[in-house]
């Protein structure tokens, strides 16, 4: 595929810090080759800003391979962009048009207050792993790779859930911010295996406990989270998590308990 | 600080709650439709339907309890997630594409509170200050003569239409029902009761103002 350099019309959502106001500002990247990735497009129109003295877009990203979770960014209202099962990483120009404008937003939620431009504070998400995404196991010597027989049907369905990498799209995608998928999709992912059955009615009160505690909104079965996951990560994992709720709620005797924000 | 959680303080366990009460109203629904459908075999079926209901205080009064419950619970439920969701957003999006919802969906709020002014609008009508008491027949037939009144009840039930419709498929998901093999059926089942539910009660006025059903 020959070379194809377009031109984009960016409106880019600035805010200095946390807690103040913020605007769009409009900004022209020129000449971009389609074969960059959004965030390449985003790197040459910061070097320019520099250049020019002025603060470049904060914007999060580790990875840039699309398994790290940390970027994120809302692309024409869409979070991580026009392409499925997509991180914003690993779009690329090509999905864009010549002269196509472009707005640039952060995740917009309660529980995900802004740092800065692009940049939100998800924190709200380890606090609700702390509160219950984890197992007691020995630790020690390795153990014996198969000294645990787990069918393969259960250990590729924990996979499913487990491939969530918390990247918050599902909170910045559902019309109450609400952070069911990601909490579920841990939920699920634990309380399938047999390591994760010791804390398991424990870890559905609590990890649900602290996603209401975090500010998010509740689910409304409108699927926007499961549509905009760049994991692909199911619904099916909501209806589980309730499921699991309901059932330590009824069967458990010790109540949950919640950390503060 | 720490603090003990019943399931209804959960914002998972208040879905629940509107499933579980959600499905009571529309199992009533249901029923009601199906006794209206003696609208069809004349004033002495409806009539006599109806007086043999009432010579049952227990289920009359045992349904009506239940369903001012069902109704608290609900509307309950509704307004407290109404109140944490407008408020979990923060910030507004200068653009935002849906991908996946549907208008049934995004319009549950507004679906809701048309739908109780029609209830109190109904109940008020046929239950608490009918024209003809005792003549349920006469009371409906008179109404739907009117065209406002009968466009009404059509607007009320394309609303019911649509909250059910969303409702249905989304109880299943709150209560936790979800299984690849019947998750199809799922929307399936609230497609069928919300299109009979819908098409049979606006074929009431219809009916009437037609000239099929007269006094």
């Amino acid at each position: 595929m020959a070379d194809e350099l377009i031109n984009v019309t960016l409106h880019v959502w600035r805010q200095r810090g946390p807690n103040r106001p913020g605007g769009f500002e409009t900004y022209h990247a020129k000449d971009i080759t389609t074969h960059m990735s959004f965030l390449e497009m985003l790197d040459v129109v910061n070097e320019d800003l520099i250049e020019k003295g002025t603060e470049p877009i904060a914007f999060d990203y580790d990875c840039r391979e699309g398994i790290c979770g940390t970027c994120g960014i809302v692309v024409n209202g869409v979070a991580h962009g026009p392409q499925k099962l997509t991180t914003v990483c690993q779009l690329h120009m090509r999905q864009f048009e010549d002269g196509q404008e472009i707005w640039l937003e952060p995740w917009r939620a309660q529980g995900f207050p802004i740092v800065k431009d692009l940049i939100v504070d998800r924190s709200g998400f380890d606090r609700i792993i702390q509160a219950g995404g984890y197992i007691s196991i020995r630790t020690g010597s390795a153990s014996e790779a198969n000294e645990m027989p787990i069918a393969k049907e259960v250990a590729d369905r924990a996979m499913d859930a487990a491939a969530c990498i918390g990247c918050g799209a599902c909170v910045a995608a559902c019309p109450n911010a609400s952070a069911s998928l990601f909490t579920a999709a841990k939920i699920s992912h634990l309380s399938l295996m047999p390591q994760g059955q010791a804390e398991r009615a424990d870890r559905a009160r609590r990890m649900v406990a602290q996603m209401d505690a975090e500010g998010f909104g509740a689910c409304t079965n409108h699927g926007e989270c499961e549509a905009a996951c760049p994991k692909g990560v199911s619904l099916e994992w909501i209806a589980r998590m309730n499921r699991e709720l309901v059932r330590a709620m009824v069967k458990s005797e010790t109540p949950a308990r919640t950390r503060n924000r | 600080m720490q603090r003990a959680l019943t399931l209804y303080q959960t914002t998972v366990g208040k879905k629940v709650v509107m499933a579980l009460s959600g499905g009571i109203i529309v199992g009533f629904v249901v029923g009601h439709f199906l006794g209206n459908l003696n609208l069809y075999l004349g004033p002495e079926a409806l009539n006599g339907y109806a007086a043999k209901l009432h010579s049952l205080p227990a289920l009359v009064w045992g349904t009506r309890i239940l369903l001012l419950f069902a109704f608290g619970a609900h509307i309950g439920s509704a307004y407290q997630l109404w109140r944490r969701n407008v408020s979990a957003r923060g910030s507004r999006y200068k653009r935002r594409k849906d991908l996946a919802t549907d208008y049934a969906a995004r319009t549950m709020y507004w679906t809701g509170p048309i739908l109780l002014l029609y209830l109190i609008y109904h109940l008020l009508e046929f239950t608490i200050l009918p024209a003809h008491p005792g003549d349920v027949y006469r009371n409906v037939v008179e109404a739907f003569q009117n065209p406002w009144i009968s466009a009404f009840y059509l607007a009320g039930n394309l609303a019911l239409g649509l909250h059910i419709f969303h409702g249905i498929f989304s109880a299943f998901q709150s209560i936790g029902a979800n299984h690849p093999r019947y998750n199809s059926y799922r929307r399936d089942l609230a497609i069928a009761i919300s299109a009979v539910i819908t098409l049979g009660n606006v074929s009431f006025p219809i009916s009437v103002l037609a000239g099929i059903v007269t006094l």
